[in-house]
């Protein structure tokens, strides 16, 4: 059954791909929405989260621990909707996470690796798989249908708010650019790619509520943290780091603005 | 003894609270260098804003009228126009500029001369449908403009430093801060102004 599922998939990969690289960018949004209707509910990220599941439960690391203890905002162990709450305030930290950097966490103390092992090689590329695109896919699976419901209660996420909502609007770079040069607007585009405005409530919602993503144009799962290193480059700013405080800052900045919003992801994306 | 060793430290306590104070960095910039690495091209030193850059900044919707002409006055005054006169270059060349995305990004080659990626946000030629809708359609700007000197000028100022004329644009100042070069900006103003390029057919 399983097996029959993945054949499907990987069949539709291939038919993904092919008038991706002829046609125009319309027609192959049009592409992609007959062959996601034709997928039903399967998407190539199913192939991440089952990866991700596997990796969650088998014991790995100097302690040869599994990841089954890990508290994601919900208590330990508890998976389901744990998205839905990030980034959040942890007091075994005395930090404000998200779901990345508390991954990362839960490696450090209950798998005992060290901080840069961790963190080393986040995003899949050519010829590289990464766990932490899996263990992401595996983990956002198990909010999907549930709203987002992400609380500034504690002072430091009110801080963190605060500090990525500014950062959303620093302009800066050979450029000038910022988060909102692209992203303040309804209706705006570059070329032909519809930019959502994330500062109004509905399509920030519809925007975060779809990462993270099967990109089909690179064949990867992409996490959100991919999709704000990637914007970042965009902008012309220098790289932003994995799991930094800065990344967790604009993530509540967002995550928060999509509240009320029904979660859908992974999603699958041009 | 007692009172003089008081009259001493009330300075320099004073001196100090007031030091603390200039110094204290905005947090969110503070997290910013904290969270960024330089990587190729891309230094930490793109975070740090320029006067009109941390202005824009605070007023991300409206800017107040005032300030707006503090802004443009202040990026009036660099504008640079060629010491040759020479406002038109090629419009054919022109073309490949405006069409061109790379450039300072960490994934560029720095060698590689950057382009202006006026597609991006702009209808140009008519041709051209792949167009992005952050600025204005240019579509037959000379012809709608007239070709006069005075617009061929006004060209030329916009693409190096549109701040001047417009606060806060979301426009990158192209001329101002080294993303192309005069030789390039001359073809990109052809393109606008040549009454032979598509853009005014
Ligand atoms: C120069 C323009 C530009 C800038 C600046 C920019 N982005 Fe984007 N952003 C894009 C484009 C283009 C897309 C669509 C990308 C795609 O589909 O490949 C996008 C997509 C996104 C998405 C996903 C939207 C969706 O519906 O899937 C998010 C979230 C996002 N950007 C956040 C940001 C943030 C946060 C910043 C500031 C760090 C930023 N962007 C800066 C151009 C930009
Ligand atoms: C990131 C988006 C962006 C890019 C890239 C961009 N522009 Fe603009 N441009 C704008 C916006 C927004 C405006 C309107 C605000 C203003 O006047 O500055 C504008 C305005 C203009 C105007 C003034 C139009 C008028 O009616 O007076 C000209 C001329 C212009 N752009 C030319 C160019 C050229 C040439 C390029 C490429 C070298 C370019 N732009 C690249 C965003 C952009």
């Amino acid at each position: 059954m399983l097996k029959t599922r993945i054949f499907a998939i990987a069949t539709v990969m291939t038919m993904l791909t092919a008038p991706f690289v002829a046609s125009a960018q319309q027609d192959t949004i049009k592409e992609i929405e007959k062959y996601r209707a034709a997928l039903g509910d399967g998407n190539p990220a199913e192939l991440w989260e089952m990866r991700g599941e596997d990796l969650w439960k088998q014991k790995r690391g100097p302690k040869k621990a599994s990841l089954e203890q890990c508290d994601l905002g919900k208590g330990p162990g508890v998976v389901k909707g744990a998205y839905t709450v990030l980034p959040k305030y942890f007091e075994d930290t005395d930090k404000v996470e998200d779901l990345e950097s508390r991954l990362v966490t839960c490696m450090v103390m209950l798998q005992g690796f060290t901080y840069a092992q961790a963190t080393k090689d986040p995003f899949g590329g050519p010829g590289k798989k990464a766990d932490m695109e899996a263990l992401v896919a595996y983990v956002t699976a198990a909010s999907r249908g549930m709203k987002m419901n992400v609380g500034l209660s504690h002072p430091q996420e009110k801080a963190m708010y605060d500090i990525g909502k500014k950062m959303f609007f620093h302009r800066g770079g050979p450029h000038d650019f910022s988060c909102a040069t692209c992203h303040a607007a309804d209706n705006i585009r570059i070329r032909l790619q519809d930019l959502p405005n994330l500062t109004k409530q509905e399509a920030a919602q519809r925007a975060y509520t779809a990462w993270p993503a099967y990109r089909v144009s690179q064949g990867e799962l992409r996490s959100f943290q991919w999709r704000l290193f990637d914007c970042f480059r965009q902008q012309r700013f220098p790289e932003l780091e994995f799991a930094s405080k800065g990344s967790v800052a604009l993530t509540l900045y967002l995550a928060r603005n999509s509240n009320g919003g029904t979660f859908n992801a992974p999603s699958i994306k041009r | 003894m007692k009172k003089l060793a008081f009259l001493v430290a009330l300075p320099l306590a004073f001196i100090g609270a007031a030091h603390a104070q200039a110094k204290k960095e905005d947090p969110a910039l503070a997290v910013m260098k904290a969270s960024f690495k330089e990587r190729g091209q891309a230094k930490l030193d793109r975070l740090i804003q320029d006067p009109t850059m941390a202005t824009c900044s605070k007023y991300p919707q409206a800017v107040p009228a005032n300030i707006r002409k503090q802004v443009e006055s202040a990026e009036m005054k660099n504008v640079k126009f060629p010491a040759d006169g020479k406002l038109l270059g090629d419009w054919k060349l022109g073309e490949r500029i405006a069409q061109t995305g790379v450039g300072k990004q960490f994934s560029d080659d720095p060698a590689t001369p950057s382009g202006g990626n006026c597609y991006a946000c702009h209808q140009l030629a008519k041709a051209e449908i792949s167009y992005g809708t952050i600025g204005p359609s240019l579509y037959n700007f000379g012809k709608l403009r007239g070709y006069t000197d005075e617009i061929r000028k006004y060209a030329w100022g916009k693409v190096w430093n549109p701040q001047a004329y417009s606060a806060c644009s979301n426009m990158p100042r192209f001329g101002h801060n080294s993303i192309l070069t005069e030789e390039q900006i001359r073809h990109v103003v052809a393109l606008l102004m040549d009454p032979e390029s598509p853009v005014n057919k």
